[in-house]
């Protein structure tokens, strides 16, 4: 009997060594432990045998048998971890092939530059207001100290529709539109971004453009001054165009203003050292400035012996051009499939 | 306006060490912007040379072989000019020379022949060819016999001045004078300014006696007129020349020179007629009805009844402030001159010179002048006439004169100075500002009370002083600061910046398009009843109105990028379109997406764009703004002509249109091309509720398929619509999986619906489900005879 089950024993270790995968395994572990098998038949047989000799031969059973398990079972272990490699392999994939690719869009860099002005000024307090793109000649130039016949309207040659209706040649319209607009004639911090357009056309000057124009109007009181003024400009600027960015004000004239300024910013190409950008000058012109106009005050129903504050302005398309080194202004208007799905990703921080 | 700074120096002192380039900085920080700051004349190593022999050149038909005297040495120099000769001086450029437009002078050898320099023509060192002589501009220029050999001809000839191109801002008329930019560049460099000469003798009877001005118009204001007599026409003066073409201006003869020198100099044109041919009596009057007049440019004019003339009485004979008339003109035999010195209405000759032509007169009119300058101006020009024409200068002047010449008065205070400009000045420092500006000032208490001279028309208000004081102060040292006010947050509507993002995460690249579009696309793929809006003045026919839709934008840039070989176009915009409806303007904020060619969608990998494709993208607009169960897409009402009947749906959103989704006609683009627009104003008018949480079932869904045989022309929708209302409350979504379309179904096409039931309240059994779908299947029937595949 004994040597029937080291018999069994040896057997059963030998196939289960030879057995190559899990099914057959599972088939062999019926075979060697299932109700049918040699060893069972075994167990089942005890009971012919004597007294003595049951428990003795029950136990080398059970041993031979819990050995068989633990061999079947470490078996499976390696087989298992086998098939699975194996199925890994097959399933490998070149993983430098190219990806399944999804459309990707793009936002164009006058809107990625509006939407980072109105994110600066809005930190800073300012609302962001919209105005009409086809304004009326009141609002366009007669409320911002610009009446018929001025020479300064020379400086802005106007889309008429009808002598009354134009195309706004300034988003500064919004100012009016948001004095006019305030009943309670409380305080004002906002800015306004959009399309401006003037009938000019050539390489450096587009017909249709896009401006920022801010305005703070507050009580005579908190002393809005120039120096205010020039302060909300640093920075603006330094956040546009980065932190060494050094700014000249110079007096200048503009009616909706008094006094006005037009605002240098060191060349953005040359850092101010000069080049054909700067006409070797250093300075870049960028934005017009001042303190609101007393009369600009009053016809916006703004007393200007209660308020005093102050206005600016500069053009978008310039600022995207040097931010992203755009080389042609046309660029930003011919909508050109190869330019526009360059700005397809996040800007850096 | 061109500043000589020779010119400059006969009023105003500068010091030595003050370069042209220094002054012209410094004048932009006080506000004059400048275009160049430069040597009238650029050219380098010049000097005066004597042409001691002048040869033939042996290999050539034109060149000549020189020797020169240039003072040091003789030079052999090879020159091409038809005049040059022997015995004439000439300017000499020697090796090493810089010449304008980039040309440097080398010793060399030219044709086999020795040159070491060149000899020069006024416009190869610098000066314009329209200021030249005939002989000038085709030759060499040939200095007097006196010209000192080896010297430097610049300043031989006196053209060693330095000019200064202002661009000038629209108030500052007084900076068009060289009195002007006196005042101002003595306020920089506190310097006096210096008197200007007008002393001169007079002779015979009063000129009022025998001669006299009529005004009959409203638009002119002061008129002035003199005689000068028995003058001499020649050549001008050097000086007169130099600085006339130094600052921009041809010089022609003395007298005419002069009327021009001294509106350089004054500010004031003055306008001189031949005396001879005018009666006595001179007019200034609006231009009459179908009046013509040939100007000095020999052009006959039709004049309108908003230009200001003068007029001999009868007939018109100059365009008053803009150009003078053919008939009255100086001429190379007049003998008596008329001075005209006038101030006309600044809008009329604008308006006027628009038409004509712009010139320096008509540029100053329309800045405004200074009355007392007018008067300055005639004394000035007399005295001249006096000295460098000859003339007799007959006594009297004839005066027309409704101007006021008194100075304003302005009080202002340090306050009033400090709380504008953040500065701390002191009474002292600001009274300090006015004395540099020469302004009077006076003090009472803690008010300065300012005289501003009258020319200074810019000023008038308290803040146009402290702009003065913020100048001459300087802006530099004011130290910026932010305003100080209670916090509040910034507010700006996201709204299009979400559906900006939402677009491009859709994978559609955003453009920035033209509003401005050809009249003949202003009503395409619309029906609405709308007027376009034209352009009183477009500067092309191609962009003579604005926009209604922005499809017209959108499908130009499709083609514009079609023509360079870009098939995969998917592009969108949110802009204005424009319009006139029941006499009212107004404008829409637009959504506009075109989609064609491939489109990459994650899972199914490439597709041709079609018309779910678009669809979708409008769908997932919507949802992503709210408005999930509120829209549907409907067969539009009118043909829209510009798009496949087949293929096109309006959006409607509670029963409202707000736009519009198709393929565009095939007429139009033979190309599958898509697009969508919505009005943002009209969809973002309709409120959108908060965004609430529900609650997630804790239970299985369950799914059904079934599929039913039907009429082809039955709509998705409408069947979803039976669905729906059949499967009641437990039904969570039904999903269309299968359309199948086989000429052997005949009319008929099937359709397969994925329905998936849940509740949150238990697991749904069969027992529960079958009767629903029972229910869907027998509403099928009943509404479209639909019937059941199996």
């Amino acid at each position: 009997m004994k040597e029937k089950i080291e018999e069994i024993r040896k057997v059963a270790k030998e196939k289960i060594e030879e057995i190559q995968n899990l099914q057959e395994l599972q088939d062999l572990k019926v075979k060697l432990l299932g109700k049918k098998s040699e060893l069972s038949n075994l167990l089942k047989g005890l009971g012919t045998l004597s007294q003595e000799e049951r428990p003795k031969v029950g136990s080398l059973v059970n041993e031979a048998r819990n050995e068989i398990e633990q061999k079947i079972q470490s078996a499976e272990a390696i087989l298992k971890e086998k098939a699975m490699a194996q199925k890994l392999e097959k399933e490998k994939i070149d993983i430098t092939a190219p990806s399944t690719k999804i459309t990707r869009g793009s936002k164009h860099p006058i809107n990625r530059v509006i939407e980072e002005i109105q994110d600066i000024f809005v930190s800073m307090g300012y609302d962001v207001v919209e105005g009409p793109e086809l304004e009326t000649d009141e609002f366009c130039f007669e409320r911002l100290n610009l009446p018929q016949g001025h020479p300064a309207r020379d400086m802005q040659d106007s889309f008429y529709i009808t002598e009354e209706y134009l195309l706004r040649t300034q988003t500064s319209a919004v100012q009016a539109r948001t004095m006019i607009a305030n009943e309670e004639k409380s305080p004002i911090r906002m800015i306004c971004t959009g399309k401006t357009y003037r009938r000019e056309d050539d390489a450096t000057h587009s017909h249709q453009f896009n401006q920022v124009e801010g305005l703070v109007i507050d009580y005579k009181e908190k002393n809005t001054s120039l120096a205010d003024l020039k302060g909300t400009l640093e920075v603006f600027m330094r956040k546009m165009l980065g932190p060494n960015t050094q700014l000249r004000f110079r007096p200048s004239y503009f009616p909706f203003t008094e006094p006005s300024y037009e605002v240098d910013v060191t060349c953005f190409k040359c850092g101010g050292k000069g080049c054909p950008l700067c006409k070797k000058t250093g300075w870049i012109e960028l934005l017009g400035s001042g303190m609101v106009h007393p009369r600009v005050l009053e016809m916006n129903g703004y007393d200007p012996e209660k308020y005093s504050g102050f206005a600016f302005g500069t053009g978008i398309d310039r600022l995207a051009m040097f931010k992203y080194g755009i080389t042609d202004m046309r660029y930003l208007y011919t909508n050109d499939v190869r330019f526009l799905s360059q700005f397809d990703r996040k800007d850096e921080n | 306006m061109i500043l000589s700074k020779n010119f400059l120096k006969d009023y105003v002192d500068i010091d030595e060490n003050i370069d042209i380039k220094t002054l012209a900085e410094d004048m932009t920080r006080v506000g004059n912007e400048y275009d160049s700051a430069e040597k009238l004349v650029p050219a380098t190593k010049l000097v005066i040379g004597n042409v001691l022999e002048c040869t033939d050149h042996p290999d050539s038909d034109h060149l000549h072989c020189c020797r020169v005297d240039i003072g040091t040495e003789v030079a052999k120099i090879v020159c091409g000019a038809p005049n040059v000769r022997a015995g004439i001086k000439v300017i000499v450029a020697l090796p090493g020379a810089e010449l304008p437009g980039d040309v440097t002078i080398k010793a060399g050898v030219i044709r086999g022949e020795e040159s070491n320099g060149m000899i020069c023509a006024l416009y190869e060192i610098g000066i314009d060819k329209k200021f030249l002589s005939e002989e000038d501009k085709n030759g060499i220029h040939i200095l007097p016999e006196d010209a000192p050999v080896g010297k430097n001809p610049i300043e031989y000839l006196k053209l060693d001045d330095e000019v200064v191109d202002f661009e000038l801002t629209a108030n500052r008329g007084d900076l068009l004078s060289i009195l002007g930019m006196a005042y101002e560049v003595a306020a920089i460099y506190d310097k006096p300014v210096k008197q200007i000469n007008l002393s001169h003798n007079e002779l015979g009877e009063d000129l009022n006696k025998s001669f006299s001005v009529k005004v009959n118009t409203e638009n002119c204001s002061l008129f002035l007129a003199r005689k000068a007599l028995n003058v001499t026409i020649k050549e001008s003066p050097d000086f007169i020349k130099n600085r006339l073409i130094a600052s921009g201006i041809r010089p022609i003869n003395n007298v005419v020179d002069i009327s021009n020198y001294v509106m350089l100099e004054c500010g004031q044109p003055l306008h001189f007629y031949d005396a001879d041919r005018l009666g006595n009596v001179i007019e200034t009057r609006m231009a009459k009805p179908s009046e013509k007049l040939t100007t000095l440019d020999g052009i006959e004019r039709d004049l309108e009844d908003t230009d200001i003339v003068i007029s001999d009485g009868t007939r018109a004979i100059g365009l008053a402030g803009v150009m003078g008339g053919l008939d009255t003109e100086i001429e190379e035999t007049t003998k008596n001159v008329l001075i005209e010195a006038a101030i006309f209405d600044s809008v009329k000759v604008r308006k006027t010179s628009k038409k004509i032509v712009r010139s320096e007169a008509s540029n100053r009119f329309e800045k405004g002048l200074d009355p007392n300058r007018t008067y300055m101006a005639m004394e000035r020009a007399v005295k001249l006439l006096e000295e460098y024409a000859d003339a007799t200068i007959q006594t009297g002047t004839v005066v027309y004169d409704k101007t006021d010449k008194a100075e304003k008065k302005i009080d202002i205070t340090a306050n009033d100075i400090n709380s504008l400009l953040g500065t701390n000045l002191t009474v002292p420092d600001a009274i300090d500002v006015f004395r540099r500006l020469n302004f009077v000032s006076s003090l009472d208490g803690d008010v300065i009370t300012v005289s501003v001279p009258t020319r200074r028309m810019d000023i008038s208000i308290k803040e146009d002083l402290i702009e003065e004081v913020g100048r001459i102060y300087g802006v530099d040292n004011i130290e910026g600061k932010l305003p100080v006010s209670p916090i509040k947050l910034g507010y700006v509507d996201k709204t299009d910046r979400e559906i900006r993002n939402k677009m491009v995460s859709l994978g559609l690249n955003e453009t920035l398009s033209y509003i401005l579009i050809n009249d003949k696309n202003v009503h395409q793929y619309t029906n609405d009843k709308f007027e376009e809006l034209r352009l009183s003045d477009p500067m092309t026919e191609e962009r003579n109105t604005l926009r209604y839709s922005l499809i017209p934008s959108l499908y130009k840039i499709y083609e514009y990028n079609k023509a360079r070989y870009i098939k995969d176009v998917c592009l969108f915009e949110i802009g204005k379109g424009f319009w006139k409806k029941e006499g009212q303007y107004g404008e829409d904020k637009k959504l506009c997406a075109l989609m064609t060619g491939e489109y990459y969608l994650g899972i199914d990998n490439k597709k041709n764009v079609d018309f779910y494709i678009i669809k979708g993208v409008a769908e997932e607009v919507l949802d992503y703004l709210g408005y999930g169960n509120r829209y549907s897409f409907v067969l539009p009402k009118e043909t829209l002509k510009e798009f496949h009947s087949g293929q096109v749906a309006e959006i409607n959103v509670n029963g409202e249109v707000v736009g519009v989704v198709g393929r565009i006609h095939p007429e139009i683009s033979k190309e599958p091309v898509f697009v969508l627009e919505i009005n943002l104003d009209k969809l973002l008018a309709k409120k959108v509720g908060k965004m609430k949480f529900k609650d997630i079932s804790i239970y299985p869904t369950v799914n059904k398929d079934i599929a039913v045989i039907l009429d082809k022309d039955i709509t998705s929708d409408e069947i979803s619509k039976v669905i729906k209302k059949a499967a009641g409350s437990l039904l969570v979504s039904s999903k269309l999986f299968d359309v199948y379309i086989n000429p052997i179904l005949g009319n008929k096409k099937s359709v397969a619906y994925s329905l998936t039931f849940g509740s949150n309240s238990k697991t749904l059994t069969d027992e529960e489900i079958n009767p629903i779908v029972e229910k869907v299947i027998e509403s099928l029937e009943k509404n479209f005879g639909a019937e059941l595949r199996k």
